[in-house]
């Protein structure tokens, strides 16, 4: 795939590129260095993002609607799979680089449109819609009137250094990853530093630990390194089942070399020879990404014995999990490698100092661990020179829900979320209001519209009472009924509940019990029943503090977290529910009440057929009214309504 | 018979150690497409655990099922995002279509319907996956076709 020049290329990237500690190459090695990264091609190469946001959006008929075009008029043309740049709402993406001119990235191509849009890029021009932008680099020539892909909205405010190749190049090519600067930290690693030295730059870097609890990952490190054992492990935690947060999944797919060389310096740091990747089960295609990315890494002598000649050895080993989302915690993540139960274990002591088989173990989160090539690369003072006082570096955040661009992107920790909602996501979509961001997944909070200012780092959320989690942010309008979410999150977390300790297993029963009594419709019951139904609501705040005080692991501790914060924020809200039987937004079916305008309402009959509970009454040809006490609030007279003439309250 | 087929993947764990259940597990049900009583069985007498504590595993993750899943296997997506676009609006359309209630397999074994936590296409939800089909940006009224047409479809 690389062109004439394939042969010995592991010999050229190893010896030349590599081993090359200055940075600074000979005219030849550039120059076939430049043609490996495909910065200079000599034939039309086609790129196309097909990670799982890639697929569900319809890459892979684009793809081969590719395939096709290209068999029948450029037949020499090169095709490149490569990762999601984090643009996932506009996907399928798809890039196209004709010799001598820059690469132009292009945004919802569907199948459909693949034909007309390579046509006309083969006949050097382009039409203006669908063009992201395009990469400048010296010696080629522009595309006219096309801004470069740095000044895109949503690229405008990143930083990308975790994300640096993401969409750029292909996931399953070490030539591309070593090609662009990979590989060549833990080169400098295995040869030049003991141990401890590692531990001391990483700590010195002030790398915090991006899996949500913020710990330090050089303090992390050390402790193992200092603990006497026989075998030690690295984990690399890859159990990302936030619902709403695609970070790990993301870094994964575009970039799999970059962890792999993370996890190989880490383990080097703390003295193992072990190290085992969690990946969460339902993610198919970043298992096969990883399994082949090992495969090559062991190929060209970056994983096994004798590493670059150190006397170093490392294995690497991918283990599905099975599905639980309580073993995102490390000590259910160690219990569920040892093959039993994925049940939490109290701290301390430590993993770090007695973990998976007894044994010292670090459990890293894959954002962590990816951060550390470009540490060891660039120095730790280079990377505490972005952020804040308190938390350095960059952060990876996924966006999702009501915001008008929803993927993945990197920023430098402190900036405040108002510029990432709405500079790069490009604020709430369809121009409602916004009425909330939730961060932090099923365990974080809901930040309300007044803090919009707060910066993106560790302590700036603490004060508010949030907390950063995997960094997954759910972007809610106007049209998103708080009390509903509320109950969405305590279901999940109801649900995942490992059950080992008591308030966590039936605390969240009760509190689910109580929320689901809010939004339940009263139906023919007398007052004393619905006093005894609404019984919980007053103790629902006192039962979040008990469960948050006295859970054994970070699941229960942080399960009353979106209850509180929305009763904190939206307390209206609830009192809406609860005294006047209201649902504003509409989500809570059971409490709709629908009319029908009578002056819309031609009588053609169909909602009374449709209704299930003959609550709609009226003659053909006459205005129809709905019983309240027998309606529902199923909403299904309201769709299949042709003149508008139902609405709710 | 189950248990003759099975040898190949006994192979493969030589090392009887309790760490090597759950691949063990995952291993047998990509094969088979459940667990089974015998199944189990034969697993604890191999890896020397008793069967309830495999049962405990088992049971405990929600990756190991003990049914087979239909021909069409119909996944609903519901994280938070799709949660967010009426997900489950979706769910209830295809429960009254296939007539099925999610977790379950239909009468002649030809659909299977599952709720997914999340499936990490959160920018293009909801998401609904039919086997390896993915279907995004669902209207309504448009998921009761689909389902429809694989029904009449006869293999």
């Amino acid at each position: 795939m690389q062109g004439p020049d394939n042969t010995g290329i592991r010999e050229f990237l190893i010896e030349k590129v590599i081993k090359n500690y200055s940075g600074i190459f000979d005219q030849q090695t550039s120059e076939r260095l430049t043609r490996i990264r495909r910065e200079k091609v000599t034939v039309p190469v086609i790129y196309i993002a097909t990670g799982t946001c890639g697929v569900i959006a319809g890459a892979l008929q684009t793809l081969a609607a590719i395939r096709k075009f290209v068999l029948e008029n450029k037949p020499e043309s090169e095709i490149v799979e490569t990762g999601c740049n984090g643009f996932c709402s506009n996907e399928p993406l798809v890039d196209v680089q004709l010799p001598g001119k820059t690469r132009l990235s292009f945004h919802n191509i569907t199948a459909d449109k693949v034909e007309d849009l390579l046509n006309s890029i083969f006949h050097h021009s382009i039409q203006g819609e669908n063009v992201t932008g395009q990469y400048r680099f010296p010696g080629l020539e522009e595309w006219p009137n096309i801004r470069a892909i740095e000044q895109h909205p949503w690229f405008l405010h990143q930083r990308r250094h975790i994300l640096k190749n993401a969409g750029i190049i292909s996931p399953f090519s070490i030539e591309d990853y070593i090609a662009r600067g990979g590989y060549k930290s833990l080169y400098k690693t295995v040869l030049n530093y003991p141990a401890d030295k590692i531990c001391e730059i990483v700590d010195q870097s002030e790398l915090r630990g991006r899996g949500g609890g913020g710990f330090p990952t050089g303090k992390k490190w050390k402790l193992a390194l200092d603990t006497a054992g026989d075998r030690k492990y690295l984990i690399c935690n890859a159990d990302e089942s936030d619902p709403g947060a695609f970070i790990d999944r993301a870094i994964i797919e575009s970039d799999p070399h970059r962890l792999i060389e993370g996890i190989a310096i880490a383990s080097y740091a703390i003295g193992a020879n072990n190290a085992i990747i969690y990946v969460r089960s339902d993610y198919e295609k970043p298992l096969s990404v990883l399994e082949n990315a090992i495969l090559q890494a062991k190929e060209f002598g970056f994983l096994g014995e004798n590493i670059f000649g150190s006397g170093f050895k490392l294995t690497i080993r991918v283990k599905p999990g099975a599905g639980a989302f309580v073993c995102g915690e490390e000590t259910a993540l160690i219990a569920s490698l040892e093959g039993s139960r994925g049940l939490p274990a109290s701290k301390p002591p430590y993993p770090a100092e007695k973990g998976l088989f007894g044994e010292p173990t670090v459990v890293n989160n894959v954002e962590t661990l990816a951060n550390v090539p470009g540490i060891l690369e660039n120095g730790p003072s280079w990377f505490k020179s972005i952020g804040t006082k308190t938390s350095k570096g960059t952060k990876v955040f996924s966006v999702s829900g009501r915001s008008a661009h929803t993927g993945f992107f990197e920023v430098p920790m402190g900036i405040s979320l108002s510029v990432m909602i709405n500079q790069i996501a490009g604020g709430v979509k369809n121009e409602k209001a916004l009425k909330a961001v939730q961060l932090g997944g099923p365990s974080g909070v809901c930040i309300p519209p007044k803090d919009m200012e707060t910066l993106m780092d560790f302590e700036s959320l603490e004060e508010i009472g949030a907390r950063m989690g995997m960094g997954g942010l759910i972007i809610l309008d106007e049209t998103c009924c708080m009390v509903n979410l509320s109950k969405y999150y305590m279901e999940f977390l109801q649900n995942e509940s490992c059950g080992k300790c008591i308030p966590c297993r039936e605390g969240t029963r009760k509190m689910l019990d109580i929320l689901e009594a809010i939004i339940r419709r009263p139906k023919e019951e007398t007052s004393h029943e619905t006093l005894e139904r609404f019984k919980g609501v007053v103790q629902l705040e006192n039962l979040a503090r008990v469960i948050r005080d006295t859970s054994l692991c970070g699941l229960g501790q942080n399960a009353p977290n979106p209850v509180l914060s929305s009763l904190k924020w939206f307390r209206e809200e609830f009192e809406e529910h609860i005294f006047d039987r209201r649902c504003a937004a509409g989500m809570c079916h059971d409490l709709r009440t629908f009319i029908i305008e009578v002056d819309m309402c031609n009588g053609c009959n169909v909602c009374q057929k449709k209704c299930p509970e003959n609550a709609i009454i009226g003659s053909v040809k006459m205005p129809h009214f709905i019983i309240e006490s027998r309606c529902t609030g199923c909403g299904i007279c309201f769709d299949v309504c042709k003149f508008s003439a139902i609405y709710f309250k | 018979m189950v248990i003759q087929l099975m040898d190949h993947i006994f192979e493969k764990y030589s090392v009887r150690k309790p760490e090597n259940l759950i691949p063990l597990l995952q291993e047998i049900q990509r094969e088979k497409g459940c667990l089974t009583d015998e199944i189990i069985e034969k697993v604890s007498v191999f890896l020397n655990i008793p069967t309830n504590k495999i049962y405990g595993v088992a049971t405990f993750y929600d990756q190991f099922r003990f049914r087979v899943r239909g021909q069409y296997h119909i996944q609903v997506c519901r994280g938070t995002s799709c949660y967010l676009c009426s997900s489950s609006y979706y769910l209830k359309e295809i429960e009254k279509v296939l007539k099925v209630k999610s977790g379950s397999v239909s009468r002649d074994r030809k659909f299977s319907l599952e709720i997914v936590s999340c499936m990490g296409g959160c920018s293009h939800s909801p998401v609904i996956r039919i086997n390896d089909t993915f279907y995004s940006n669902i209207r309504p009224g448009e998921i009761a076709g689909i389902i429809k047409a694989l029904k009449e479809k006869t293999v």
